[in-house]
């Protein structure tokens, strides 16, 4: 009796377990449309950053067989690089004037243009406009803004009667140079995000609130502000991946320079590691690189998951 | 009570529109100068950044047009965004299709898979990716930056065509399941005409992505016939260092047909980014 009851018992497993496994008549679907995204996904993407992970351990110019194995010589020459430290200090200086600068601005216009009408769209195309246009042609602009000789600043200089620096060839200019032109360019990104959460918030809320005779910024510290919080967290954490991949906006302005100054992680890697086919090199900043983003990325689910909770 | 509804209608505050104007002068100013100073002369520049230009002879815009790096880059550069928003719009509808609609064990585990490539940025694989394309001869060559970046958009759009498809009522594909529909014609002729709206949106954000992209065709191009306009016009600046009217009017050219697309497509620019941020 127990032993039938058991036979019977498996066999229902066997075929629902079955049934779980790969649904009725979806083989040929599943074998078309699986593979194309993970094989390219899986050789272009996460083949290379174990590559990168390979390499580190290596000396390596890209040529002939890998043999050199040099243990974490290539980590100790990147930490102890001259100019990494420079790198890594202008990504977190990215990072903090994002969070203390742009954010607030991107809130501020936020705020100021979540409601409807004509004039508000064209002022949202506007500021969401740099955003759209490419890191290149963002930083060439600028490049001209800034030049020394011909350029807006040194213009606007002689019309208030002050002799402007080359800001992109002065170690202490280039990086608030750079910083503006960051700002420039993205915080439109964080404003149309703010603007998406804002116009979540259930009107009635506001209304009664307004209602009840509380004043306006009352309203934004203590209603807008803290109902928006999951698109804040959102918000910071690209800026946070961001600063840590910038280089598109660097090469055009200042190219990591004068004599280094202004490099960021990414240009780094390029210029010391890409440059100058130093794989084991450069696949030591991508490991270091990639474990900043890793953390970045775990602190930030906590965070969110916190948000959610609450 | 009139001055409680006229309070509840205009909701800007005069500073708040201060400080609108100045943002709005932040932003414009250099697109504005960028725009003129294709038409001064150098000398010019400095003298009268602001004002208009003392004549409004195109003579470097037509120069630029006439030349044969400005139409060959961007025709590079729409092809090889064309080929990048074809291919990954297939692909990755046809991967969240899977995921979304058919059950089968480890679904969930894929998907964590190829969401990873949202943690990390592409750039830190940049190099051992450069030998890996090397080693499979796909260097100076448009259908390498193609394939690449459709293996980088991967993530972002699957995750953008799953969420939809997820929303869509699950009685049309029951009922197609019924009549004894395979998967693949579900996808072919139901889903896929249904979602004209996401894959309006993953493929404008994947263009822009392509349009824009610089690292990528930097490593991978050797050849300038085959640069793209980025490359193009860092190019262009290297040659010609500090001709500021000239390079004005390069950049003028080569981010008009951007502005021009941004303006019809911005919608579906502003919902990807919302959909995938708030729900991702």
């Amino acid at each position: 009796m127990a032993s039938i009851a058991t036979g019977a018992d498996l066999g229902v497993a066997t075929r629902s377990r079955k049934r779980r496994l790969i649904e009725r008549n979806s083989l040929p679907a599943l074998l078309l449309f699986l593979p194309p995204a993970l094989i390219l996904f899986t050789l272009f993407v996460v083949l290379p950053m174990v590559d990168a992970a390979t390499f580190s351990f290596f000396d390596w110019n890209g040529y002939g067989p890998i043999t050199d194995f040099v243990g974490f010589e290539n980590y100790a020459d990147v930490l102890t690089h001259r100019n990494f430290g420079t790198a890594v200090r202008n990504s977190l200086i990215v990072v903090a004037v994002s969070l203390v600068v742009q954010l607030p601005l991107a809130m501020w216009c936020a705020i100021a243009l979540s409601e409807r009408g004509v004039h508000i769209n064209v002022l949202r195309t506007l500021f969401f406009l740099p955003f759209m246009l490419a890191e290149v042609a963002a930083g060439l602009i600028w490049n001209f803004v800034y030049d020394g000789n011909y350029g807006l600043l040194p213009a606007i200089g002689d019309a208030i009667g002050v002799d402007m620096p080359f800001v992109l060839g002065d170690k202490f200019w280039v990086i608030p140079a750079i910083m503006l032109v960051i700002t420039w360019k993205y915080f439109g990104f964080h404003m149309m995000i703010f603007i998406a959460g804002l116009q979540s918030i259930p009107s009635e809320v506001i209304e009664a609130a307004r209602l009840d005779g509380v004043k306006r910024w009352q309203i934004v510290r203590h209603i807008k502000i803290p109902m928006i919080r999951s698109a804040i967290v959102i918000s910071v954490f690209f800026a946070i991946t961001g600063a840590l991949q910038l280089f598109d906006l660097i090469i055009p302005l200042s190219n990591g320079g004068p004599s280094h100054s202004s490099h960021t992680i990414v240009t780094f890697l390029y210029q010391f590691g890409i440059l100058r086919m130093k794989l084991g090199f450069g696949g030591a900043i991508s490991v270091i690189l990639f474990i900043a983003c890793v953390i970045v990325a775990l602190a930030y689910r906590r965070i969110l998951f916190k948000v959610e909770q609450n | 009570m009139a001055t409680t509804s006229r309070k509840r209608q205009s909701t800007t505050t005069p500073i708040q529109w201060l400080t609108l104007l100045v943002v709005a002068l932040f932003v414009i100013v250099p697109f504005y100068t960028t725009a003129l100073g294709g038409f001064k002369e150098i000398g010019e520049l400095r003298v009268n950044p602001f004002g208009l230009p003392a004549s409004w002879d195109p003579v470097r815009f037509v120069e630029i047009m006439g030349g044969p790096r400005y139409f060959a880059s961007l025709g590079n550069s729409l092809l090889i965004a064309g080929g990048t928003v074809l291919l990954s719009t297939l692909v990755a509808s046809m991967t969240a299709f899977a995921l979304a609609h058919i059950k089968f064990f480890g679904g969930k585990f894929i998907l964590g898979y190829l969401m990873l490539g949202l943690l990390f940025p592409s750039a830190t694989g940049i190099l051992p990716l450069f030998i890996k394309m090397r080693d499979l001869g796909m260097l100076d060559s448009h259908w390498g930056i193609i394939v690449v970046q459709v293996a980088f958009s991967v993530s972002f759009s699957v995750l953008l065509f799953h969420n939809f498809f997820k929303e869509l009522p699950k009685e049309l594909i029951d009922a197609a399941r019924m009549d004894n529909c395979g998967y693949i014609k579900i996808y072919w002729y139901i889903t896929l005409p249904l979602s004209l709206p996401i894959i309006a949106t993953v493929g404008v954000f994947n263009f822009v992505g392509s349009w824009n992209s610089f690292l990528l065709p930097l490593i991978v191009l050797n050849s300038e016939a085959k640069y793209t306009w980025p490359l193009g016009i860092m190019q262009f600046k290297g040659q010609y260092g500090s001709d500021w009217p000239r390079i004005l009017a390069f950049l003028t050219l080569s981010i008009l047909p951007a502005i021009g697309f941004f303006l019809l497509a911005q919608r579906y620019i502003i919902s990807g980014l919302t959909g995938g941020a708030v729900k991702g």
